[in-house]
Protein backbone atom coordinates (compact mmCIF):
# COMPACT_ATOMS: atom_id res chain seq x y z
CA UNK A 1 0.00 0.00 0.00
CA UNK A 2 1.54 3.29 -1.14
CA UNK A 3 1.29 6.35 1.08
CA UNK A 4 0.97 9.40 -1.14
CA UNK A 5 1.08 13.14 -0.45
CA UNK A 6 -0.90 15.28 -2.86
CA UNK A 7 1.16 18.38 -3.76
CA UNK A 8 -2.02 20.20 -4.78
CA UNK A 9 -4.07 20.01 -1.56
CA UNK A 10 -1.45 18.76 0.89
CA UNK A 11 -3.36 15.67 2.01
CA UNK A 12 -1.35 12.53 2.81
CA UNK A 13 -3.37 9.38 2.28
CA UNK A 14 -3.13 5.77 1.18
CA UNK A 15 -3.22 4.89 -2.50
CA UNK A 16 -6.94 4.08 -2.62
CA UNK A 17 -7.59 7.83 -2.69
CA UNK A 18 -5.48 8.21 -5.80
CA UNK A 19 -5.36 6.76 -9.29
CA UNK A 20 -2.26 6.11 -11.41
CA UNK A 21 -2.29 7.20 -15.04
CA UNK A 22 1.03 6.02 -16.42
CA UNK A 23 4.34 7.51 -17.44
CA UNK A 24 4.88 11.27 -17.05
CA UNK A 25 6.75 13.76 -19.23
CA UNK A 26 5.73 12.16 -22.53
CA UNK A 27 6.24 14.49 -25.48
CA UNK A 28 3.13 15.11 -27.52
CA UNK A 29 4.26 16.17 -30.97
CA UNK A 30 2.58 18.67 -33.25
CA UNK A 31 0.37 17.82 -36.25
CA UNK A 32 3.38 17.26 -38.52
CA UNK A 33 4.71 14.42 -36.34
CA UNK A 34 6.31 11.44 -38.08
CA UNK A 35 4.91 7.91 -37.73
CA UNK A 36 7.73 7.06 -35.36
CA UNK A 37 7.01 10.08 -33.16
CA UNK A 38 3.34 9.18 -33.01
CA UNK A 39 4.21 5.55 -32.16
CA UNK A 40 6.50 6.75 -29.39
CA UNK A 41 3.89 9.14 -28.04
CA UNK A 42 1.07 6.60 -28.11
CA UNK A 43 2.72 3.28 -27.25
CA UNK A 44 6.42 3.30 -26.37
CA UNK A 45 6.97 3.39 -22.62
CA UNK A 46 10.15 3.39 -20.58
CA UNK A 47 8.72 0.79 -18.18
CA UNK A 48 11.85 0.83 -15.98
CA UNK A 49 12.58 -1.66 -13.23
CA UNK A 50 13.51 1.08 -10.80
CA UNK A 51 12.92 4.83 -10.75
CA UNK A 52 9.75 5.81 -12.61
CA UNK A 53 8.15 9.23 -13.07
CA UNK A 54 4.41 9.00 -13.47
CA UNK A 55 1.14 10.90 -13.56
CA UNK A 56 -1.37 10.48 -10.76
CA UNK A 57 -4.71 12.05 -9.92
CA UNK A 58 -6.15 12.69 -6.47
CA UNK A 59 -9.33 10.97 -7.57
CA UNK A 60 -11.17 10.71 -4.25
CA UNK A 61 -9.87 14.03 -2.96
CA UNK A 62 -9.18 17.37 -4.57
CA UNK A 63 -9.43 15.85 -8.05
CA UNK A 64 -6.21 17.46 -9.29
CA UNK A 65 -3.41 15.90 -11.32
CA UNK A 66 0.18 15.69 -10.14
CA UNK A 67 3.42 13.82 -10.78
CA UNK A 68 5.16 11.19 -8.65
CA UNK A 69 8.62 9.62 -8.55
CA UNK A 70 8.45 6.00 -7.46
CA UNK A 71 10.60 2.85 -7.55
CA UNK A 72 8.79 0.07 -9.44
CA UNK A 73 11.11 -2.59 -7.97
CA UNK A 74 10.55 -1.67 -4.29
CA UNK A 75 7.37 0.46 -4.45
CA UNK A 76 9.15 3.26 -2.54
CA UNK A 77 7.62 6.67 -3.19
CA UNK A 78 10.38 9.28 -3.53
CA UNK A 79 8.07 12.24 -3.71
CA UNK A 80 5.35 14.08 -5.59
CA UNK A 81 5.46 17.34 -7.53
CA UNK A 82 3.36 19.64 -9.67
CA UNK A 83 1.95 18.45 -12.98
CA UNK A 84 2.71 21.88 -14.48
CA UNK A 85 6.28 21.00 -15.38
CA UNK A 86 8.20 19.27 -18.16
CA UNK A 87 10.83 17.60 -15.94
CA UNK A 88 11.19 16.43 -12.33
CA UNK A 89 12.43 19.10 -9.88
CA UNK A 90 16.18 19.19 -9.10
CA UNK A 91 15.81 18.62 -5.34
CA UNK A 92 13.80 15.43 -5.97
CA UNK A 93 16.41 14.21 -8.49
CA UNK A 94 19.13 14.88 -5.90
CA UNK A 95 17.20 12.83 -3.33
CA UNK A 96 16.85 9.96 -5.81
CA UNK A 97 20.60 10.20 -6.64
CA UNK A 98 21.35 9.81 -2.94
CA UNK A 99 19.05 6.80 -2.53
CA UNK A 100 19.83 5.09 -5.84
CA UNK A 101 23.45 5.94 -6.74
CA UNK A 102 24.14 5.42 -10.42
CA UNK A 103 20.49 5.22 -11.52
CA UNK A 104 19.66 6.54 -14.95
CA UNK A 105 16.48 7.32 -16.78
CA UNK A 106 15.81 4.89 -19.62
CA UNK A 107 15.84 6.41 -23.09
CA UNK B 1 13.58 -41.03 -20.81
CA UNK B 2 11.23 -43.73 -19.65
CA UNK B 3 7.75 -43.55 -21.09
CA UNK B 4 4.98 -42.92 -18.60
CA UNK B 5 2.15 -45.42 -18.97
CA UNK B 6 -0.26 -47.55 -16.98
CA UNK B 7 2.31 -50.36 -17.20
CA UNK B 8 5.01 -48.11 -15.75
CA UNK B 9 2.73 -47.21 -12.84
CA UNK B 10 1.94 -50.91 -12.26
CA UNK B 11 5.62 -51.88 -12.48
CA UNK B 12 6.63 -49.18 -10.00
CA UNK B 13 3.79 -50.09 -7.68
CA UNK B 14 5.37 -53.56 -7.43
CA UNK B 15 8.74 -52.18 -6.37
CA UNK B 16 7.82 -49.35 -4.01
CA UNK B 17 8.30 -46.64 -6.66
CA UNK B 18 12.08 -46.99 -6.61
CA UNK B 19 12.49 -47.04 -10.39
CA UNK B 20 11.33 -43.55 -11.35
CA UNK B 21 14.09 -41.47 -12.95
CA UNK B 22 14.59 -37.73 -13.29
CA UNK B 23 12.06 -36.16 -15.64
CA UNK B 24 14.63 -33.86 -17.25
CA UNK B 25 18.39 -33.34 -17.15
CA UNK B 26 19.75 -30.44 -15.11
CA UNK B 27 22.10 -29.27 -17.86
CA UNK B 28 25.15 -27.00 -17.73
CA UNK B 29 25.54 -24.51 -20.58
CA UNK B 30 27.58 -25.45 -23.66
CA UNK B 31 29.66 -22.91 -25.59
CA UNK B 32 27.30 -22.67 -28.53
CA UNK B 33 23.74 -23.50 -29.61
CA UNK B 34 21.80 -23.12 -32.86
CA UNK B 35 19.05 -21.39 -30.91
CA UNK B 36 18.72 -20.02 -27.40
CA UNK B 37 15.38 -19.34 -25.76
CA UNK B 38 15.44 -16.95 -22.79
CA UNK B 39 12.76 -17.96 -20.30
CA UNK B 40 11.83 -21.49 -19.23
CA UNK B 41 8.19 -20.75 -18.61
CA UNK B 42 5.39 -22.30 -20.61
CA UNK B 43 5.84 -20.13 -23.69
CA UNK B 44 9.63 -20.55 -23.84
CA UNK B 45 9.51 -24.31 -23.35
CA UNK B 46 6.68 -24.69 -25.87
CA UNK B 47 8.71 -22.67 -28.40
CA UNK B 48 11.69 -24.96 -27.88
CA UNK B 49 9.53 -28.08 -28.04
CA UNK B 50 7.95 -27.17 -31.39
CA UNK B 51 11.34 -26.03 -32.77
CA UNK B 52 12.46 -29.61 -32.18
CA UNK B 53 9.25 -31.44 -33.06
CA UNK B 54 8.14 -29.47 -36.12
CA UNK B 55 11.45 -28.25 -37.52
CA UNK B 56 14.09 -30.70 -36.26
CA UNK B 57 16.13 -27.96 -34.53
CA UNK B 58 17.29 -29.66 -31.34
CA UNK B 59 20.63 -27.95 -30.55
CA UNK B 60 18.71 -25.59 -28.32
CA UNK B 61 19.19 -24.15 -24.82
CA UNK B 62 16.39 -22.76 -22.70
CA UNK B 63 17.82 -20.33 -20.12
CA UNK B 64 15.96 -19.56 -16.91
CA UNK B 65 16.87 -16.93 -14.32
CA UNK B 66 15.01 -18.67 -11.50
CA UNK B 67 13.46 -22.11 -11.66
CA UNK B 68 11.43 -23.87 -14.29
CA UNK B 69 7.92 -22.47 -14.58
CA UNK B 70 8.46 -20.25 -11.52
CA UNK B 71 7.14 -17.07 -13.11
CA UNK B 72 3.66 -16.49 -14.46
CA UNK B 73 3.37 -20.11 -15.60
CA UNK B 74 3.10 -21.14 -11.95
CA UNK B 75 1.07 -18.12 -10.88
CA UNK B 76 -1.95 -17.96 -13.17
CA UNK B 77 -5.50 -19.24 -12.74
CA UNK B 78 -5.09 -21.86 -15.53
CA UNK B 79 -8.08 -20.83 -17.63
CA UNK B 80 -8.13 -22.02 -21.24
CA UNK B 81 -10.54 -20.49 -23.77
CA UNK B 82 -10.46 -19.07 -27.28
CA UNK B 83 -13.59 -16.90 -27.54
CA UNK B 84 -11.82 -13.82 -28.89
CA UNK B 85 -13.33 -11.24 -31.21
CA UNK B 86 -10.56 -10.53 -33.73
CA UNK B 87 -9.59 -13.12 -36.35
CA UNK B 88 -5.83 -13.27 -35.61
CA UNK B 89 -6.52 -13.74 -31.87
CA UNK B 90 -9.16 -16.40 -32.45
CA UNK B 91 -6.75 -18.24 -34.78
CA UNK B 92 -3.83 -18.45 -32.33
CA UNK B 93 -5.95 -19.04 -29.20
CA UNK B 94 -8.07 -21.72 -30.92
CA UNK B 95 -4.91 -23.42 -32.20
CA UNK B 96 -3.70 -23.34 -28.62
CA UNK B 97 -6.90 -24.72 -27.15
CA UNK B 98 -6.96 -27.56 -29.66
CA UNK B 99 -3.32 -28.41 -28.87
CA UNK B 100 -4.23 -28.58 -25.17
CA UNK B 101 -6.77 -31.29 -26.00
CA UNK B 102 -4.06 -33.70 -27.15
CA UNK B 103 -1.10 -32.33 -25.17
CA UNK B 104 -0.98 -35.08 -22.55
CA UNK B 105 -0.72 -37.76 -25.28
CA UNK B 106 1.66 -35.65 -27.38
CA UNK B 107 4.26 -35.05 -24.66
CA UNK B 108 3.49 -38.20 -22.61
CA UNK B 109 2.84 -36.15 -19.50
CA UNK B 110 -0.53 -35.71 -17.83
CA UNK B 111 -1.31 -31.98 -17.90
CA UNK B 112 -4.79 -32.70 -16.50
CA UNK B 113 -6.57 -30.75 -19.23
CA UNK B 114 -10.17 -30.46 -18.08
CA UNK B 115 -12.53 -29.18 -20.81
CA UNK B 116 -15.18 -28.26 -18.28
CA UNK B 117 -16.46 -25.20 -20.14
CA UNK B 118 -16.01 -21.46 -19.62
CA UNK B 119 -18.90 -19.07 -19.07
CA UNK B 120 -18.35 -15.31 -19.33
CA UNK B 121 -21.17 -13.48 -17.59
CA UNK B 122 -22.88 -10.56 -19.30
CA UNK B 123 -23.90 -8.18 -16.51
CA UNK B 124 -24.62 -4.99 -18.44
CA UNK B 125 -26.49 -4.28 -21.68
CA UNK B 126 -23.15 -3.40 -23.28
CA UNK B 127 -21.73 -6.76 -22.37
CA UNK B 128 -24.79 -8.53 -23.77
CA UNK B 129 -24.28 -6.78 -27.10
CA UNK B 130 -20.52 -7.33 -26.96
CA UNK B 131 -20.76 -11.06 -26.27
CA UNK B 132 -23.45 -11.59 -28.92
CA UNK B 133 -21.07 -9.95 -31.37
CA UNK B 134 -18.24 -12.19 -30.17
CA UNK B 135 -20.46 -15.27 -30.55
CA UNK B 136 -21.25 -14.26 -34.13
CA UNK B 137 -17.57 -13.61 -34.87
CA UNK B 138 -16.62 -16.97 -33.35
CA UNK B 139 -19.16 -18.71 -35.57
CA UNK B 140 -17.42 -17.29 -38.64
CA UNK B 141 -13.99 -18.20 -37.21
CA UNK B 142 -15.00 -21.80 -36.53
CA UNK B 143 -14.72 -21.39 -32.75
CA UNK B 144 -17.67 -23.03 -31.04
CA UNK B 145 -19.29 -20.58 -28.61
CA UNK B 146 -22.86 -19.52 -27.97
CA UNK B 147 -24.69 -16.75 -26.18
CA UNK B 148 -26.91 -18.32 -23.51
CA UNK B 149 -29.84 -17.10 -21.41
CA UNK B 150 -29.79 -16.39 -17.66
CA UNK B 151 -31.78 -19.62 -17.11
CA UNK B 152 -29.03 -21.63 -18.83
CA UNK B 153 -26.40 -19.77 -16.76
CA UNK B 154 -28.24 -20.83 -13.59
CA UNK B 155 -28.31 -24.42 -14.87
CA UNK B 156 -24.55 -24.38 -15.44
CA UNK B 157 -23.84 -22.52 -12.19
CA UNK B 158 -26.33 -23.47 -9.47
CA UNK B 159 -24.46 -21.37 -6.88
CA UNK B 160 -24.95 -18.13 -8.81
CA UNK B 161 -27.20 -15.27 -7.70
CA UNK B 162 -28.71 -14.02 -10.98
CA UNK B 163 -30.36 -10.85 -9.70
CA UNK B 164 -27.54 -9.11 -7.86
CA UNK B 165 -28.49 -5.56 -6.92
CA UNK B 166 -25.71 -3.88 -8.86
CA UNK B 167 -25.00 -6.27 -11.71
CA UNK B 168 -27.79 -8.72 -12.54
CA UNK B 169 -26.81 -11.56 -14.86
CA UNK B 170 -28.37 -10.93 -18.28
CA UNK B 171 -26.82 -13.87 -20.09
CA UNK B 172 -23.43 -15.34 -20.84
CA UNK B 173 -20.94 -16.33 -23.52
CA UNK B 174 -20.50 -20.08 -23.18
CA UNK B 175 -17.55 -21.98 -24.59
CA UNK B 176 -18.19 -25.61 -23.76
CA UNK B 177 -14.73 -26.75 -24.92
CA UNK B 178 -12.79 -24.28 -22.79
CA UNK B 179 -11.54 -25.31 -19.37
CA UNK B 180 -8.44 -25.58 -17.22
CA UNK B 181 -5.17 -27.53 -17.03
CA UNK B 182 -2.49 -28.10 -14.42
CA UNK B 183 -0.11 -25.17 -15.01
CA UNK B 184 3.03 -26.69 -13.45
CA UNK B 185 2.52 -29.90 -15.41
CA UNK B 186 2.53 -27.94 -18.66
CA UNK B 187 5.98 -26.54 -17.84
CA UNK B 188 7.30 -29.84 -16.47
CA UNK B 189 5.91 -31.87 -19.37
CA UNK B 190 7.40 -29.60 -22.02
CA UNK B 191 10.74 -29.51 -20.14
CA UNK B 192 10.81 -33.30 -20.04
CA UNK B 193 9.98 -33.55 -23.75
CA UNK B 194 12.61 -30.90 -24.67
CA UNK B 195 15.25 -32.60 -22.54
CA UNK B 196 14.39 -35.91 -24.20
CA UNK B 197 15.08 -34.34 -27.61
CA UNK B 198 18.57 -33.39 -26.39
CA UNK B 199 17.85 -29.77 -25.52
CA UNK B 200 19.40 -28.17 -22.44
CA UNK B 201 17.04 -26.69 -19.86
CA UNK B 202 19.39 -24.49 -17.79
CA UNK B 203 18.04 -23.07 -14.55
CA UNK B 204 19.65 -20.43 -12.32
CA UNK B 205 21.16 -18.85 -15.43
CA UNK B 206 20.35 -15.15 -15.73
CA UNK B 207 20.99 -13.36 -19.00
CA UNK B 208 23.01 -10.21 -18.28
CA UNK B 209 23.75 -9.05 -21.80
CA UNK B 210 22.94 -9.73 -25.45
CA UNK B 211 25.80 -9.59 -27.93
CA UNK B 212 25.43 -8.71 -31.60
CA UNK B 213 27.74 -7.86 -34.52
CA UNK B 214 26.76 -5.89 -37.58
CA UNK B 215 23.12 -5.91 -36.56
CA UNK B 216 23.06 -9.69 -36.13
CA UNK B 217 22.88 -11.56 -32.84
CA UNK B 218 25.98 -13.57 -31.86
CA UNK B 219 25.14 -14.74 -28.35
CA UNK B 220 24.30 -13.88 -24.78
CA UNK B 221 26.26 -13.18 -21.59
CA UNK B 222 24.86 -14.96 -18.57
CA UNK B 223 25.58 -15.46 -14.90
CA UNK B 224 27.05 -18.82 -15.97
CA UNK B 225 29.28 -17.51 -18.77
CA UNK B 226 29.00 -16.45 -22.39
CA UNK B 227 27.00 -18.61 -24.80
CA UNK B 228 27.01 -18.19 -28.58
CA UNK B 229 23.94 -18.70 -30.77
CA UNK B 230 22.57 -18.09 -34.27
CA UNK B 231 19.04 -17.35 -33.19
CA UNK B 232 17.69 -15.96 -29.96
CA UNK B 233 14.12 -16.02 -28.71
CA UNK B 234 13.15 -13.65 -25.86
CA UNK B 235 10.14 -15.20 -24.11
CA UNK B 236 10.07 -13.69 -20.63
CA UNK B 237 6.81 -11.79 -19.96
CA UNK B 238 7.33 -9.05 -17.35
CA UNK B 239 11.03 -8.43 -18.00
CA UNK B 240 10.79 -8.25 -21.82
CA UNK B 241 11.63 -4.56 -21.76
CA UNK B 242 14.85 -5.12 -19.79
CA UNK B 243 16.04 -7.74 -22.29
CA UNK B 244 15.05 -5.61 -25.27
CA UNK B 245 17.13 -2.80 -23.80
CA UNK B 246 20.14 -5.16 -23.61
CA UNK B 247 19.64 -5.87 -27.32
CA UNK B 248 19.21 -2.18 -28.10
CA UNK B 249 15.58 -1.79 -29.06
CA UNK B 250 12.36 -0.67 -27.39
CA UNK B 251 9.03 -2.33 -26.80
CA UNK B 252 5.55 -0.85 -26.41
CA UNK B 253 5.02 -2.58 -23.07
CA UNK B 254 4.21 -1.75 -19.48
CA UNK B 255 4.63 -4.26 -16.64
CA UNK B 256 1.98 -4.46 -13.94
CA UNK B 257 1.09 -6.83 -11.13
CA UNK B 258 -1.79 -9.27 -11.47
CA UNK B 259 -2.98 -11.12 -8.39
CA UNK B 260 -4.80 -14.34 -7.66
CA UNK B 261 -5.94 -16.14 -4.53
CA UNK B 262 -7.35 -19.49 -3.46
CA UNK B 263 -9.80 -20.43 -0.76
CA UNK B 264 -9.74 -23.35 1.62
CA UNK B 265 -10.74 -26.60 -0.12
CA UNK B 266 -14.46 -27.33 -0.12
CA UNK B 267 -16.68 -30.03 -1.63
CA UNK B 268 -17.42 -29.77 -5.37
CA UNK B 269 -19.83 -26.90 -5.97
CA UNK B 270 -18.97 -25.52 -9.40
CA UNK B 271 -17.85 -27.60 -12.38
CA UNK B 272 -17.28 -24.81 -14.92
CA UNK B 273 -15.00 -21.78 -15.11
CA UNK B 274 -16.83 -18.49 -14.61
CA UNK B 275 -15.62 -15.04 -15.59
CA UNK B 276 -17.35 -11.81 -14.60
CA UNK B 277 -15.56 -9.09 -16.53
CA UNK B 278 -17.73 -6.16 -15.46
CA UNK B 279 -16.72 -6.65 -11.85
CA UNK B 280 -13.21 -7.94 -12.67
CA UNK B 281 -13.41 -11.38 -11.15
CA UNK B 282 -13.09 -14.94 -12.32
CA UNK B 283 -13.31 -18.21 -10.48
CA UNK B 284 -13.00 -21.96 -10.89
CA UNK B 285 -12.74 -24.88 -8.51
CA UNK B 286 -9.50 -26.83 -8.53
CA UNK B 287 -9.28 -30.61 -8.29
CA UNK B 288 -8.27 -30.16 -4.65
CA UNK B 289 -11.52 -28.27 -4.02
CA UNK B 290 -10.06 -24.78 -3.61
CA UNK B 291 -11.89 -21.92 -5.27
CA UNK B 292 -9.26 -20.30 -7.51
CA UNK B 293 -9.99 -16.60 -7.87
CA UNK B 294 -8.39 -13.97 -10.09
CA UNK B 295 -9.04 -10.30 -10.50
CA UNK B 296 -7.90 -7.28 -12.46
CA UNK B 297 -4.42 -5.83 -12.60
CA UNK B 298 -3.11 -3.23 -10.19
CA UNK B 299 -3.14 0.23 -11.64
CA UNK B 300 0.55 1.12 -11.76
CA UNK B 301 3.86 -0.18 -13.11
CA UNK B 302 5.24 -2.78 -10.75
CA UNK B 303 8.01 -5.40 -10.77
CA UNK B 304 7.58 -6.76 -7.24
CA UNK B 305 5.40 -9.87 -7.90
CA UNK B 306 2.99 -8.70 -5.23
CA UNK B 307 -0.02 -6.48 -5.51
CA UNK B 308 -2.06 -4.14 -3.38
CA UNK B 309 -4.56 -5.55 -0.93
CA UNK B 310 -7.44 -3.35 -2.04
CA UNK B 311 -7.54 -5.10 -5.43
CA UNK B 312 -8.05 -8.44 -3.73
CA UNK B 313 -10.78 -6.82 -1.68
CA UNK B 314 -12.44 -5.39 -4.81
CA UNK B 315 -12.40 -8.76 -6.53
CA UNK B 316 -13.81 -10.66 -3.58
CA UNK B 317 -16.41 -7.97 -2.89
CA UNK B 318 -17.66 -8.23 -6.46
CA UNK B 319 -17.73 -12.03 -6.42
CA UNK B 320 -19.69 -12.13 -3.15
CA UNK B 321 -22.53 -10.28 -4.82
CA UNK B 322 -22.77 -12.80 -7.66
CA UNK B 323 -21.74 -15.85 -5.58
CA UNK B 324 -23.02 -15.26 -2.02
CA UNK B 325 -21.57 -18.56 -0.73
CA UNK B 326 -18.04 -17.19 -1.26
CA UNK B 327 -18.61 -14.93 1.75
CA UNK B 328 -18.34 -17.97 4.05
CA UNK B 329 -14.96 -19.08 2.69
CA UNK B 330 -11.58 -18.49 4.26
CA UNK B 331 -8.88 -17.52 1.81
CA UNK B 332 -5.69 -19.57 2.03
CA UNK B 333 -3.11 -17.91 -0.18
CA UNK B 334 -2.67 -14.85 -2.32
CA UNK B 335 0.13 -14.12 -4.76
CA UNK B 336 1.05 -11.89 -7.69
CA UNK B 337 2.85 -12.08 -11.00
CA UNK B 338 4.22 -9.43 -13.34
CA UNK B 339 2.43 -9.25 -16.68
CA UNK B 340 3.46 -7.18 -19.68
CA UNK B 341 0.66 -5.19 -21.29
CA UNK B 342 0.60 -3.78 -24.82
CA UNK B 343 -1.50 -0.86 -25.99
CA UNK B 344 -4.00 -3.06 -27.84
CA UNK B 345 -3.93 -5.87 -25.25
CA UNK B 346 -2.72 -8.35 -27.87
CA UNK B 347 0.65 -10.11 -27.74
CA UNK B 348 3.81 -9.40 -29.70
CA UNK B 349 5.30 -12.31 -31.66
CA UNK B 350 7.80 -10.69 -33.91
CA UNK B 351 11.16 -10.28 -35.54
CA UNK B 352 13.11 -7.41 -34.02
CA UNK B 353 15.49 -4.73 -35.34
CA UNK B 354 18.38 -7.11 -34.52
CA UNK B 355 18.66 -9.95 -37.04
CA UNK B 356 18.24 -13.34 -35.41
CA UNK B 357 16.43 -12.04 -32.32
CA UNK B 358 12.76 -12.85 -32.02
CA UNK B 359 10.43 -11.71 -29.30
CA UNK B 360 7.35 -13.31 -27.78
CA UNK B 361 5.79 -11.04 -25.16
CA UNK B 362 2.85 -8.85 -24.25
CA UNK B 363 0.46 -11.68 -23.38
CA UNK B 364 -0.82 -9.48 -20.58
CA UNK B 365 -3.23 -11.23 -18.28
CA UNK B 366 -4.04 -14.13 -20.61
CA UNK B 367 -0.85 -16.02 -21.40
CA UNK B 368 -1.45 -19.47 -19.95
CA UNK B 369 -4.23 -20.42 -22.37
CA UNK B 370 -1.96 -19.49 -25.27
CA UNK B 371 1.10 -21.55 -24.34
CA UNK B 372 1.00 -24.32 -26.99
CA UNK B 373 -0.32 -22.08 -29.78
CA UNK B 374 2.22 -19.38 -28.96
CA UNK B 375 5.04 -21.96 -28.95
CA UNK B 376 3.81 -23.45 -32.23
CA UNK B 377 3.73 -20.05 -33.96
CA UNK B 378 6.94 -18.74 -32.36
CA UNK B 379 8.85 -21.88 -33.41
CA UNK B 380 7.69 -21.45 -37.00
CA UNK B 381 8.60 -17.75 -36.86
CA UNK B 382 12.10 -18.56 -35.59
CA UNK B 383 12.65 -21.43 -38.03
CA UNK B 384 11.17 -19.92 -41.20
CA UNK B 385 11.04 -16.17 -40.56
CA UNK B 386 7.25 -16.00 -40.67
CA UNK B 387 4.20 -17.92 -39.55
CA UNK B 388 0.52 -17.57 -40.47
CA UNK B 389 -0.27 -17.69 -36.74
CA UNK B 390 2.03 -14.82 -35.79
CA UNK B 391 2.22 -12.55 -38.87
CA UNK B 392 -0.48 -10.20 -37.58
CA UNK B 393 1.24 -9.85 -34.18
CA UNK B 394 4.42 -8.09 -35.43
CA UNK B 395 5.98 -5.08 -33.72
CA UNK B 396 5.36 -2.93 -36.81
CA UNK B 397 1.62 -2.92 -36.13
CA UNK B 398 2.06 -0.11 -33.61
CA UNK B 399 3.64 2.34 -36.05
CA UNK B 400 1.29 1.24 -38.84
CA UNK B 401 -1.81 1.61 -36.67
CA UNK B 402 -2.88 -1.95 -37.52
CA UNK B 403 -4.02 -3.03 -34.06
CA UNK B 404 -5.58 -6.28 -32.95
CA UNK B 405 -7.82 -4.55 -30.50
CA UNK B 406 -8.89 -6.97 -27.80
CA UNK B 407 -8.95 -4.37 -25.01
CA UNK B 408 -12.49 -3.41 -25.95
CA UNK B 409 -13.57 -6.89 -26.92
CA UNK B 410 -12.33 -8.80 -23.92
CA UNK B 411 -12.52 -6.22 -21.15
CA UNK B 412 -9.99 -6.61 -18.41
CA UNK B 413 -9.95 -10.29 -17.69
CA UNK B 414 -8.00 -11.52 -20.66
Amino acid sequence: MLIVSCPCCGVTAEETEFHAHGEAHITRHAMDASDEQMETYLFMRKNPKGVHFERWRHQNGCGKWFHMARDTATLEVFGTYSAQTLAPPEDLLAEIDAKRPGWRDRA
Amino acid sequence: MKKYSVFAVAREAMRHHTGWTRAWRDAAPKKRYDAIIIGAGGHGLATAYYLGKNFGITNVAILEKGWLGGGNTGRNTTIIRSNYLQDPSAAIFEKSRSLYETMSQDINYNVMFSPRGVIMLAQTEHEVRGYKRTAHANMLQGVKTEFVSPARVKELLPIINLDGPRYPVLGGLWQARGGTARHDAVAWGYARACSDMGMDVIQQCEVTGIRSEGGKVTGVSTSRGDIACDKLGIVVAGHSGQLAEMAGFRLPLESVALQALVSEPIKPCMDVVVMANTVHGYMSQSDKGEMVIGGGTDGYNNFTQRGAFQHIEETVRALIETFPMVSRLKMLRQWGGIVDMTGDRSPILSKTPVEGIFINSGWGTGGFKAIPGSGWGMAELMAKGHSPLTDAFGLERFSEGRFIDESVAAGVAH
